[in-house]
């Protein structure tokens, strides 16, 4: 009711002109901003060599396609993706369940100052630190593997700060009552914590897919062969300029690596945002 | 009694260190050990099969001081983070007022601005190539289209470092928008209301209301958008490479040139110790600024 009415007199003070205008400007920056997509797929779609010019009367093949799919060994660095991302995850969720749960329930000498030794982690970037990450890894031996890919990434500070969060703002009665059945603590953190910060999963899973599907440098440089290397750095190999590819050939190749994630988006946009922002908010 | 409450919270506590324990030993092991150790041989000399490293003090930082390159890679990530952040901060903003609004297709219209967030960098340089492309390329076939002469848009020393700036923007815009997104639906519509029937336009309660209702937000967009400008050099390596002529280099390409592509580590360290010495900055005014602003919660 109440809204009902603040519509009808947001329509009587509100000048349409406002609100054209703010249509055709929101139109505007989203068709701009969604624009270097359309055009990679319509270059992709072209054939090769006369895709740049802007001439709509070429007819659309898939050719592309069939050429970029046979180039290079794909199939594996999807594989290889979809390995270390759960890897990544998987490792994640354990180590951050863990962590989270001893920072939210249990007393400890040092806590404080602990936790904000995980805090300024967020800080010192994994990114910034490749040089001696580089040699870490190379002495354990875990050069080119999916796993040296994968270890700095699992004690995520964000994880756990996320899980702290959220294990914190459960009701210690349900902890009670889990108790008086008898579970002990690990019993409690699996029936009664893990399940009532489902959400907070699920945002920081798919935060943490999005990022690592996408995640360039660190694995440029722990990874030397087809047999480990991720999609972005195959992306990146098969694009270099100096190969001489041509464009259309590169955005096939470039729609055919994101075209997994885009559609996971699509189907599942709004619990992706939502994701995101329940990810996002410290 | 006494004596079991003693031992039972003496027993907590060894829980609680043993679940955090294999958290913790990682990240000593990749985030506070190799930090320590970047500094640590930040203060030696590069070694050769000839002549073994050396003790040099704080030598390699003065080498990077005396160095042009360090000027000129340092003067493009100050542009770069003085560009992208504000720029991206203002488009999140305008993006989610209008994501927020009551136009028409306004699902379309969030998940255009939203899409390029979800794609890898690299693939998003390789998109944005064929914009940037001399002659052939969108942006100069529309420009061709008005007599002018095509550009080298990311051959040039003059353009190299926008065109890398812009694809930032447009990568990370649409990620700041949704924790704007977020905040504008916790503020109640009333208060548009009650600002109109004050009299106050529209430019008024955007600037006097919304605004600083949203300072929290804005703080913690610009502490990410800070960070990005150091990590976010992805696509240097699809679009420039740096060049033409170090005029788009940033600091973690140069780093990362330093010690793959010329075996320098040790100069490669002692910039590294630069740049976490400006994050640790920047961590400790976000620790104030949140202990500060908790009373918004």
């Amino acid at each position: 009711m109440n809204s009902a009415m603040t519509a009808v007199s947001n329509k009587r003070t509100l000048p349409d002109l406002d609100k054209v205008l703010d249509t055709i400007g929101a139109w505007t920056l989203a068709i701009v901003w969604i624009s270097p997509l359309l055009f990679a797929a319509w270059a992709a779609l072209q054939p090769s060599g006369t895709a740049l010019g802007l001439d709509f009367s070429n007819p659309l093949t898939f050719e592309n396609f069939t050429y970029v799919w046979g180039a290079v060994t794909w199939g594996e660095y999807f594989t290889n993706t979809v390995i270390l991302v759960t890897l990544i995850l998987a490792g994640q969720l354990v180590l951050c369940t863990l962590a989270g749960f001893a920072f939210a329930r249990f007393e400890f000498k040092g806590r404080n100052t602990v936790f904000i030794l995980v805090l300024l982690q967020l800080f010192i970037l994994p990114e910034v630190l490749i040089v001696e990450n580089y040699a870490i890894v190379s002495k354990l031996g875990l050069f080119d593997t999916a796993l040296g890919i994968g270890l700095p990434y699992m004690a995520s500070a964000f994880g756990i700060f996320l899980l702290r969060q959220a294990f914190k703002s459960v009701p210690v009665e349900l902890e009670e009552a889990a108790r008086i059945e008898g579970c002990g603590w690990m019993g409690v953190l699996w029936k009664v914590y893990v399940p009532a910060a489902k959400p907070v999963y699920l945002a920081y899973a798919l935060v943490s897919v999005a990022t690592h599907w996408n995640n360039f440098l660190w694995p440029l440089i722990v990874t030397n062969s087809p047999e480990t290397r991720p999609l972005t750095v195959g992306l990146s190999l098969f694009g270099a300029p100096e190969t001489g590819v041509d464009i259309s050939v590169i955005s096939a190749a470039t729609i055919m690596t994101i075209a997994p994630l885009l559609i996971a988006f699509l189907i599942f946009q709004r619990q992706f945002i939502q994701a995101f922002l329940r990810a996002g908010i410290r | 009694m006494n004596e079991m409450a003693r031992l039972q919270k003496r027993k907590l506590a060894l829980y609680g260190w043993m679940l955090a324990a294999p958290a913790l030993a990682l990240m000593s092991l990749f985030a506070f050990y190799p930090a320590i150790a970047t500094f640590w041989h930040s203060l030696f000399t590069r070694g050769t099969s000839r002549r073994p490293s050396v003790f040099a003090g704080f030598e390699n930082y003065g080498d990077l001081f005396a160095d042009p390159t360090f000027w000129t890679v340092a003067t493009n990530n100050l542009i770069y983070a003085g560009v992208t952040i504000p720029v991206s901060i203002i488009f999140a903003l305008i993006m989610a007022l209008w994501a927020n609004a009551h136009i028409p297709a306004r699902s379309f219209v969030r998940s255009a601005y939203f899409t390029p967030t979800i794609l890898p960098m690299i693939a998003a340089a390789n998109l944005w190539l064929f914009f940037y492309t001399p002659d052939l390329g969108v942006i100069d076939q529309i420009t061709g289209f008005f007599g002018a002469s095509p550009t080298n848009w990311l051959g040039q020393p003059e353009t190299a470092l926008a065109s890398v700036i812009i694809v930032t923007i447009w990568k990370e815009a649409g990620f700041f928008m949704i924790f704007y997104l977020a905040a504008l639906q916790t503020i109640p519509p009333d208060l548009r209301e009650a600002a109109r029937i004050e009299g106050a336009g529209r430019w008024t309660y955007t600037r006097r209301v919304l605004l600083p209702l949203l300072m929290p937000t804005t703080i913690f967009v610009f502490v990410n958008a800070m960070i990005n400008s150091v990590k976010l050099i992805d696509h240097l390596f699809i679009l420039t490479k740096g060049g033409p002529n170090n005029a788009s280099k940033l600091i973690l390409y140069w780093i990362w040139e330093m010690a793959f592509a010329y075996f320098d580590s040790p100069h490669a360290a002692a910039m590294t110790i630069l740049v976490l010495l400006v994050l640790g900055l920047v961590a400790v005014a976000q620790f104030r600024l949140v202990e500060k602003r908790t009373h918004y919660r």
